[in-house]
């Protein structure tokens, strides 16, 4: 049983997600749209919570957030399942292929087969959509590859019931209601305004503020913790910046191109220019992993290095700080 | 970033044959995709995250061939697992794993507990008993 589906690739596995579930249901929404209007665009520093042996860093909302917000702000109604068994998982899964809705899965990275082994980590927030079943086989259409692909029955149940953080536990979504027609207007502005508001919010661990105190650790670290693991450190962070299947400077130029877009459907042409600035941005933090991957390639444990892309990050804060506050006020 | 200034480095994604997609402008201004083979940056940090991984193996062991800790963290680590991680799949508190990890203890668990091990890490529990470098 094969339903028909449109396999499209995207830069971000829930943006992708988002994107062909709502073009099978005959509302063709641009990636970036999805991202912007679900307020996917971040900075968050988490200290206190480690992965691979290294702070947390993220550049993008908490995963199945985007979903929701973008949802919510357009009208669309959301099922979400979680299970306990694999077996009412493997069964719910199922019974919604045999009525021709193919769904979202949260599933884990680490025992998915079609990826490289060196970018399997334990890293529970990928997504991807079920659209059929052959006997024991699933058709997977997986955003970040280029084609559809497929996964036994048993290899999908080791992914959907992968453990640690964020354990999806079978995570299965659909959305199940529509607006008559799709309204974007309001749900950019609300998606803008979120955006501007959590980034330059007043709390040390998001948006301008953790690139801040980020760029203060960064300075610090060669002595505090020595340049092995300030080397270990600056890679977690280009890692999760170039984050698979985001691509160079990743979430910025999504950002970007989102305005460009509301820029159209706005009419709007403050937006434009704002995408033109956001580019600029995503062009520095690229410059900002280029130079951090220069000090851990040489292994360099010169504070020079260390306090220059600390310099950087901190003009990238106070770019994006601007940014927010100008863009917060255009629509 | 430029279409054309997309990068199309050498790196381990070619290998499964997957490209990155980018979001890029063109000659025109305009917002378009482009597809990545990689970029060196994030080549080096995985690079990187992996010789990491494979000392703290390498380490891990040495350290069950001097009995110093069990083939339970030598596994872990193969499967780049933290202790949070192992214990979430395992079922148990991270404290009783972590106590798993002394070879008196090791020793003496059971066949059942041995079997959930050795199915996480995908060996047989024989395997997992007689440790072989």
């Amino acid at each position: 049983m094969q339903i028909d589906f449109t396999h499209k690739q995207a830069a971000h596995c829930e943006n992708g997600v988002v994107s062909n579930l709502m073009r099978h249901n005959g509302f063709e929404v641009s990636e970036p749209m999805v991202f912007g209007i679900g307020s996917g665009l971040l900075f968050s520093y988490l200290p206190f919570l480690k992965v691979n042996y290294a702070p947390v860093f993220t550049y993008r909302a908490m995963p199945g957030l985007i979903f929701n917000r973008f949802a919510k702000r357009t009208g669309i109604k959301v099922k979400r399942e979680k299970f306990k068994n694999p077996v009412d998982a493997k069964a719910r899964l199922d019974a919604n292929l045999e009525k021709d809705n193919p769904v979202g899965l949260q599933v884990g990275v680490y025992s998915l087969p079609y990826f490289p082994e060196e970018y399997r980590f334990h890293f529970n927030a990928h997504n991807m959509v079920v659209y059929g079943r052959e006997g024991d086989t699933y058709l997977i259409s997986d955003p970040v590859m280029e084609s559809v692909t497929t996964l036994t029955a048993k290899e999908l149940e080791k992914v959907r019931f992968a453990k640690g953080a964020f354990a999806p536990k079978g995570h299965m979504y659909y959305p199940i209601s529509f607006p008559e027609t799709l309204q974007l207007d309001k749900a950019i502005e609300m998606g803008i305004k979120q955006t501007s508001r959590d980034m330059l919010a007043p709390v040390p661990i998001v948006g301008v503020k953790a690139m801040r105190w980020v760029a203060s650790n960064i300075r610090k670290w060669p002595k505090k913790i020595g340049p092995k693991k300030a080397n270990h450190y600056l890679g977690q962070i280009v890692r999760m910046q170039e984050e698979i299947g985001t691509g160079g400077g990743g979430f910025r130029y999504i950002y970007a191109a989102f305005l460009q877009e509301s820029g159209r459907v706005l009419n709007n042409a403050r937006l434009s220019e704002l995408s033109q600035e956001m580019t600029e941005i995503g062009d520095l933090w690229r410059d900002f992993a280029l130079d951090a991957s220069r000090i851990y390639k040489n292994r360099s444990a010169q504070s020079d290095g260390y306090n220059k892309i600390a310099h950087q990050l901190e003009t990238i804060a106070d770019r994006e700080a601007i940014f927010f506050k100008t863009l917060k006020k255009s629509v | 970033m430029k279409k054309k200034e997309v990068p199309q480095d050498h790196s381990n994604l070619a290998s499964a044959n997957i490209k990155d997609m980018v979001y890029a402008v063109d000659e025109n201004g305009e917002y378009t995709t482009e597809l990545s083979t990689g970029w060196e940056p994030k080549t080096i940090a995985l690079d990187n995250a992996i010789k990491e991984i494979e000392a703290r193996v390498e380490d891990a062991r040495q350290r069950v061939l001097k009995k110093e800790t069990s083939p339970i963290e030598y596994y872990m680590e193969l499967h780049k697992m933290d202790l949070p991680i192992l214990a979430s799949y395992i079922g148990l508190w991270k404290w009783r794993v972590k106590r798993h990890f002394k070879p008196s203890v090791f020793k003496r668990l059971s066949t059942k507990t041995l079997q959930k091990y050795a199915e996480v890490f995908e060996v047989t529990v024989e395997q997992l008993k007689h440790f072989e470098s």
